[in-house]
């Protein structure tokens, strides 16, 4: 990772703030007088990883640049339940145009904010895992290829959760959503489809890629303040657990997004011109099982057992821990 | 409405608007759970409350804190077998919190400061307390808290009960037992030393006195009956340990056999190694695992040479040498002769059978129940069949330790202090526990527990210097700091950053939060991440 842990004996190290640290060393969330980008209000569900991981990542926008900040938004979760007419939960300026033109839409921003000489106004386009690795992938690989001043965030859960659960690119294998039903021999989503946008993202040779997950804060403000340092083409993608669309606990939501960094399934990296160049090691590793087996979505392959499928995901996660090194054999990592 | 822009009906509003705790069916509420190493504490300490002050190095609060409950740190620092770190949760994660090391860390560092404690405002009401030991001394400081006048009278010489008198100085070194009880002598509150009271209801009357709290300890060896033991060299040990107080230290010979397995034949054994005898021999008729003592008492004496006979019952002593008889240990765990007779050279015998209390002075008080080993029954105020007059220590039916008689003499206080307002002292009602369990230990980073400094073996073997030392500053900061504050919150902020909604609401350094309830819509994240358990979840209302 590409900052140092605070060591503190009681918490400190991996909760959002704690009495006895100093400012510096808490986050941006656990200040009195964050931006809450995302205001009180909004209509996302019990529970929701997105609303959660919006706030967490523009806040810490919103600090990093001094508050001079353009949001862009794609159509999906995030702009319905923050946007409904005449209401608005965004409080920093905030645009919405269509689903799959906001990698677009934020270059021209970024470009008129240049022609206009200010550059110290900073562009952010965000959507979902459709709008970013289906519909808005077009604009979105452009927005890299000319490597225009935007940093892109995709909350990514996983499905097109706002419209009922269908499939997206990034659906995970096996997941049962409404368009790859639990049914017949191979159960919910196929295994082997699906892009990995983070490493697409790279193949760009773009100045800054990262992955995040609301369950790591400290891990995610880091990442997002880092981007902000830097000009150029810039891609978080930020793993936000939906409790409609997984058919998890509301409660669990943070549980869930630590077990699958914690399972290898989603692991935690950062990446400067197309170079992995760090990853946060895995703390207490456990078998995806223990991941999966929160979430109603994965439920058929728990009764009977599906044991192929469940070798095929966890060799999934061992492929990510293998191909990061993300269980050093050395002591010598960070904790 | 006619300068809008096209299709623009409604002026820009905020999602403020939009109260989603309506939504709700369940309530997060803030909850203070009691910590386990709250509820293990005979003292009654809030113990989680005073470390609590001091991870933020404010050691004055945290000593005043368990001021209010404990008049002694300084000393249950050293002596007290803390049960609270056999219950605490860190126990289950890595090690328990050293708590007895923070707390006497606390206590030699205010009396380092000189930080004193005041009288409460005087009520005029008069308390005679018998017998100045730790339940004794405790009661008359709370009772001089509350504002009564207190009396002791002690039938020692000096005051501190079996806290100078029983626990040997390489456990607890003098200078720190006077320190605390100067302490409370310097609240007012007076004590009679060498004043043993022969009749109670005279004592009363003469020193016109509103209440009594009969605190004299046990401090009659119980005499076991072996053939030939009428010889001066055989001793009782807490009379061998109280000559330790005294100029002339007591000749023991080479030769020193201890017989009993209590923590008090662990101290003589200790001390007569210490006075030079070449072989001390502890003679216990059952074995190790069933010995009364606390096991890290029973290794420190073997680490300093201490020699045992497990299972072995003296049969007779003679001129210089004892007949011990092997013993086995049947189904129930109890002793059993096997036959097996062995003689061993013995110049002097210490016997450590246990103690009883001396009741005699009270055989003209009406309505007292005292057992056949001097015990007296107290009712659940503390108060014995004579009204007015209370016990506590170790002459009613309790566990003997410090501590215990520490908590006794609080509690007593209260009933006390409740009696001569003419009042019932009603217990707050008790909080559930927070069991390991409640805890998101996640959160927690993994910390190695404090080691305290010991005495080298040569050094503890020939000399009473104080044989564990304590942590100092920076270490005892890190210690409280491994607390995992159970069930009560400590304002790690995990809350308020990890709320969907924001619905939670930061009040600021030690005001903690609020839950804003008109936009929680009841989802349990907070809940389910705090990591001390201090949110609970409830059915909403309506």
């Amino acid at each position: 990772m590409s900052y140092q842990r605070v060591k503190f004996y009681q918490t400190g190290t991996f909760t959002v703030g704690n009495r006895l640290l100093d400012e510096a060393d808490r986050t941006v969330q656990a200040r009195m007088d964050r931006t809450n980008s995302l205001n009180s209000g909004h209509r996302a569900c019990q529970g929701c990883g997105e609303a959660l991981g919006a706030r967490y990542a523009l806040d810490a926008v919103m600090r990093a640049t001094r508050n001079q900040l353009v949001a862009v938004n794609a159509t999906g979760c995030l702009e319905v339940f923050s946007s409904p007419y005449p209401e608005s939960a965004w409080q920093i300026p905030w645009l919405h145009s269509l689903f799959g033109n906001a990698p677009a839409v934020a270059s021209g921003v970024a470009a008129a904010l240049r022609a206009k000489g200010k550059t110290d106004i900073r562009v952010v386009a965000q959507g979902g895992d459709g709008a970013t690795v289906d519909i808005g992938f077009g604009c979105l690989s452009g927005m890299f290829e000319r490597n225009d001043d935007v940093l892109y965030i995709c909350y990514d859960n996983e499905a097109y959760m706002n419209t009922g659960v269908q499939r997206s690119g990034s659906t995970p294998a096996r997941a049962w959503t409404n368009t790859t039903q639990a049914v017949g021999t191979e159960p919910g989503n196929i295994l082997g489809v699906g892009k990995n946008l983070p490493r697409i993202a790279m193949a760009h040779g773009i100045p800054y890629v990262a992955t995040a997950s609301v369950a790591d804060l400290h891990d995610l403000e880091a990442k997002v303040t880092k981007s902000m340092s830097i000009r150029g083409a810039r891609y978080i993608h930020i793993h936000v657990p939906c409790p409609l669309g997984w058919k998890s606990d509301p409660a669990q939501t943070i549980k869930v997004a630590r077990l699958a960094v914690e399972s290898g399934l989603f692991p935690l990296i950062e990446a400067e011109w197309g170079v992995v160049t760090d990853r946060t090691c895995i703390r207490q590793q456990i078998p995806v099982e223990q991941y999966l087996a929160l979430q109603g979505r994965f439920k058929h392959l728990f009764n009977p057992r599906d044991e192929p499928s469940l070798a095929s995901i966890q060799a999934m996660a061992d492929g990510n821990i293998h191909l990061y090194n993300l269980v050093p054999t050395k002591p010598a990592m960070e904790s | 409405m006619e300068h809008k822009p096209f299709a623009i009906t409604l002026d820009p509003a905020s999602s403020l608007a939009n109260h989603t705790g309506n939504w709700r069916t369940m309530r997060p509420i803030y909850v203070d759970h009691l910590p386990p190493c709250n509820q293990a504490c005979s003292a009654g300490e809030n113990i989680q409350g005073w470390l609590y002050e001091a991870e933020e190095g404010k050691y004055e609060r945290a000593w005043r804190k368990i001021m209010e409950d404990n008049p002694f740190p300084a000393i249950h620092g050293r002596v007290c077998y803390h049960p609270c770190e056999t219950a605490c949760n860190r126990g289950q994660l890595d090690e328990a919190v050293s708590i007895h090391a923070v707390e006497r860390f606390l206590g030699d560092y205010a009396i380092e400061q000189g930080w004193q404690i005041e009288a409460g405002e005087a009520t005029g009401k008069r308390v005679l307390i018998i017998g100045a030991g730790p339940s004794g001394l405790s009661a008359a400081y709370h009772l001089s808290r509350m504002g009564h006048a207190v009396t002791i009278y002690e039938a020692g010489p000096k005051p501190g009960g079996m806290m100078r008198f029983g626990i040997p100085q390489y456990r607890l070194p003098r200078n720190i037992v006077d320190a605390e009880i100067s302490r409370i002598t310097a609240m007012g509150v007076s004590i009679h030393v060498d004043r043993k009271v022969d009749n109670l209801e005279i004592a009363i009357i003469e020193g016109k006195f509103d209440a009594v709290f009969l605190a004299i300890g046990a401090h009659l060896s119980k005499r076991i009956d072996i053939p030939g033991r009428d010889t001066g060299r055989i001793i009782d040990a807490l009379g061998f340990l109280k000559k330790m107080e005294e100029k002339e230290v007591p000749k023991i010979g080479r030769r020193v056999v201890v017989y009993g397995g209590g923590d008090t034949a662990i101290d003589a054994a200790r001390t007569a190694k210490r006075l030079g005898a070449e072989e001390t021999l502890l003679i216990y008729r059952r074995d190790r695992e069933h010995m009364p003592a606390h096991d890290f008492e029973v290794e420190e004496a073997l680490e300093e040479g201490v020699l045992t006979r497990w299972l072995n019952m003296i049969r007779q002593i003679d001129e210089n040498r004892i007949t011990v008889e092997e013993m086995i240990l049947d189904d129930k765990g109890y002793p059993q002769p096997t036959g097996r007779i062995k003689t061993l050279e013995a110049d002097t015998i210490i016997l450590a059978m246990g103690q009883k209390v001396d009741t005699r002075f009270l055989k003209d008080v009406p309505g007292l129940d005292i057992s056949q080993d001097g015990v007296i029954q107290v009712d659940d105020t503390m108060m014995t069949g004579r009204l007015g007059v209370f016990a506590g220590g170790d002459m009613v039916p309790a566990e003997r330790t410090v501590t215990v008689a520490t908590g006794h003499g609080k509690k007593a206080a209260r009933h006390i202090d409740a009696y001569l307002n003419g009042f019932h002292y009603g217990k707050p009602p008790s909080k559930s526990v927070a069991k390991f369990d409640r805890l998101n230990t996640w959160y927690y980073t993994d910390a190695d527990k404090s080691q305290q400094p010991y005495l080298d073996l040569a050094r503890r073997r020939a000399s009473f210097e104080e044989v564990v030392g304590g942590l100092d500053a920076a270490t005892a900061l890190l210690e409280a700091r491994r607390c995992l504050s159970c069930g009560n919150c400590f304002e790690c902020d995990t809350c308020y950053g990890i709320c969907p909604d924001n619905a939670i609401i930061k009040l600021g350094s030690g005001k903690r939060y609020e839950i804003n309830l008109d936009y929680c819509k009841g989802c349990g994240m907070c809940a389910e991440e705090c990591p001390a358990g201090a949110i609970d979840m409830i059915k909403e209302m309506r």
